[in-house]
């Protein structure tokens, strides 16, 4: 019989952090989407409440969610610039996790078949950008890519270009500062799933006279398309909702739906669109993770 | 020769990904130490930068809150974290399981505007209800923690499902109470994960932007908040000499970190070697 408290014991164990995740987790996202369904207010009080003043019955609005998809009364359907964000933010998350998987497989794999004294190190050297700041990491991106930044400088003495080339505030900056941000997270998963691979399967796939390309293609990559799918989905769902980037990097052509929902909150004080959007965006999250547990089979416990 | 072309890409591809992850610090400790205010030429070396770093009260008054902040939202993870993780280990079957290992796990997948709109929301509610607590370092620490129990989490109970069990049942076949077993065999077994999931907290706390912008008050501003506003203006080398200081740093402490995490491993295996030592050396006499 394995440990296991007596009920009052028991109770506050499960009780401490259920109580906590309920009251800090679960209550604010009902609250989030409460306001989702009204309609919004003055300065005073951002928000009606659901139910008449007078009459006392519920009337949802579901106004806010119009919006998003339709444009004006009776306009034309997903042509809004809510729409436009989410998509671009889509596909800013796309181009990211593919750029990510195109420079970290290789380098996953390198790692993953060098010296097994050497890969801690190696290791420690991925994870140790990581720990410093994120935000600075990002900012210095801005003076790199700059118009008379170093990129360009380098560029323009090496007589490549003749004069400097916009990369700051387009979608090159995005890409890079993204890709840049979020490698690590598609080099662990890689990296954890190829250094368990029996390396024999290669040399067995060469004696029966594989091409080493083929034999990549045709053993390695199917033996790592659980890590594959891991990294891809650990850096595509944080894109996705990705604000710091867009702010310091993008322009006015780049905006994501995290910025978006912001200035609702803040600059417009709507706070029932806000919250009607950061519903929709919990929507893009979910559907992708869902065929991801639905394909992979596994339990909810992403990988950090 | 094609071997050698393999190795040599192999290096090649490793040194150009490395040169990548690290450009963006070389970048910032060299320009740091540049004599005027520009970063695509080294105009000299200066250490006017820090000078005016030490002189910048925002950053400085930021740099403490982030500390303070950082300390109890790290704390704070820690202590929940270690709770979830149990829970989610030795407690296989109560009301509401599914519920709670997904409110635990959630955090890691939700968009940091949603999180930080969300508990927003909840304390203009809160506020208005009871005129208590004002936006600022509570809130903002009730926001990290909630990110950093979700890491925390993932990182305690995979220490705790690969600990030995059969040690917490011969302390209790030995007499010890439940929560002598979890303070006197468990915590001490699973210390090295929680102190992990603390560092990752902290971290975590120190970095975020997101939700310290929705959950701060008026004239309350983080570390990161006060960058933000500086990196979104334009140039400024005071930033880089805060990142100089801090990349340093972090370098420090992770290095420190794994030299402990090693020489804590190598303790344990000589333990055990000598304990399995002793065992034979009593086996066989």
């Amino acid at each position: 019989m394995a440990y296991s408290l007596k009920a009052p014991g028991r109770r506050f164990v499960i009780g401490v952090p259920y109580t906590w995740l309920v009251v800090f987790f679960l209550l604010p996202f009902l609250i989030l989407l409460y306001i989702s369904f009204v309609d919004m207010g003055n300065d005073i009080s951002p928000f009606k409440p659901i139910w008449d003043s007078e009459t006392g019955l519920l009337h949802l609005k579901y106004d806010n969610y119009y919006t998003i998809f339709q444009s004006g009364d009776g306009g034309a359907l997903f042509q809004t610039l809510y729409i436009e964000a989410y998509l671009r933010s889509l596909w800013y998350a796309l181009c990211t996790a593919l750029l990510c998987l195109v420079i970290g497989y290789p380098f996953s794999y390198f790692i993953a078949r060098s010296a097994p004294s050497v890969r801690p190190a190696l290791l420690m050297m991925v994870m140790l950008p990581f720990w410093t700041s994120f935000l600075l990491r990002v900012y210095a991106w801005k003076g790199i890519l700059a118009d008379q930044g170093v990129v360009n400088q380098v560029l323009l003495a090496l007589g490549i270009i003749n004069e400097p080339i916009q990369m700051l505030y387009t979608d090159v900056s995005m890409l890079v500062g993204m890709t840049y941000v979020y490698l690590p997270f598609m080099v662990l998963p890689l990296y954890a799933n190829l250094v368990k691979m029996d390396f024999r399967l290669l040399e067995a796939a060469y004696d029966l006279g594989t091409s080493p390309f083929k034999a990549f293609w045709l053993v390695t990559v199917p033996l790592s398309k659980a890590g594959i799918i891991a990294g891809f989905m650990l850096v595509f769902i944080p894109c996705v909702g990705e604000f710091v980037i867009p702010s310091l990097l993008g322009g006015p052509e780049n905006i994501m739906i995290g910025r978006v929902v912001w200035d609702e909150m803040f600059t417009s004080n709507n706070w029932p669109r806000a919250s009607a959007l950061a519903v929709v965006m919990i929507g893009l999250i979910v559907v992708p993770l869902a065929i991801y547990y639905h394909f992979t089979g596994e339990a909810a416990e992403p990988k950090h | 020769m094609k071997q050698l072309l393999n190795r040599y890409f192999g290096k090649a591809w490793l040194a150009l990904t490395f040169l990548f992850l690290y450009l963006p610090l070389f970048f910032m400790v060299v320009f740091s130490f540049n004599s005027t205010r520009q970063d695509a030429v080294f105009t000299g070396f200066s250490l006017r930068w820090y000078e005016a770093l030490t002189r910048d009260t925002k950053i400085v008054d930021g740099f403490w809150l982030s500390v303070k902040v950082a300390t109890f939202a790290g704390i704070a993870s820690a202590v929940l974290a270690t709770f979830a993780a149990f829970v989610l280990v030795r407690y296989r079957r109560f009301i509401g399981r599914t519920l709670f290992s997904g409110m635990v796990n959630a955090p890691l997948v939700m968009p940091e505007v949603v999180i930080g709109l969300s508990l927003l929301l909840l304390m203009v509610g809160i506020q208005n209800a009871f005129g208590w607590p004002q936006r600022g370092m509570l809130t903002i620490v009730l926001g990290h923690t909630l990110l950093g129990m979700a890491y925390g989490m993932v990182v305690v109970q995979s220490r705790l499902l690969e600990m030995d069990r059969a040690i917490e049942e011969a302390a209790m076949d030995l007499g010890a109470k439940p929560f002598q077993v979890f303070f006197l065999v468990t915590m001490p077994n699973i210390m090295q994960a929680v102190f992990a999931a603390y560092l990752l907290a902290f971290t975590l706390s120190f970095d975020d932007v997101v939700i310290a912008e929705f959950l701060s008050g008026p004239g309350v501003n983080t570390l990161p908040q006060v960058i933000f506003g500086y990196a979104r203006r334009g140039i400024n080398p005071t930033i880089y000499a805060a990142a100089t200081l801090l990349i340093v740093s972090v370098t420090l402490v992770v290095i420190g970190y794994s030299v402990w995490v090693a020489r804590q491993t190598r303790k344990r295996e000589r333990e055990m070697a000598a304990a399995v030592r002793a065992e034979t050396a009593v086996l066989s006499a």
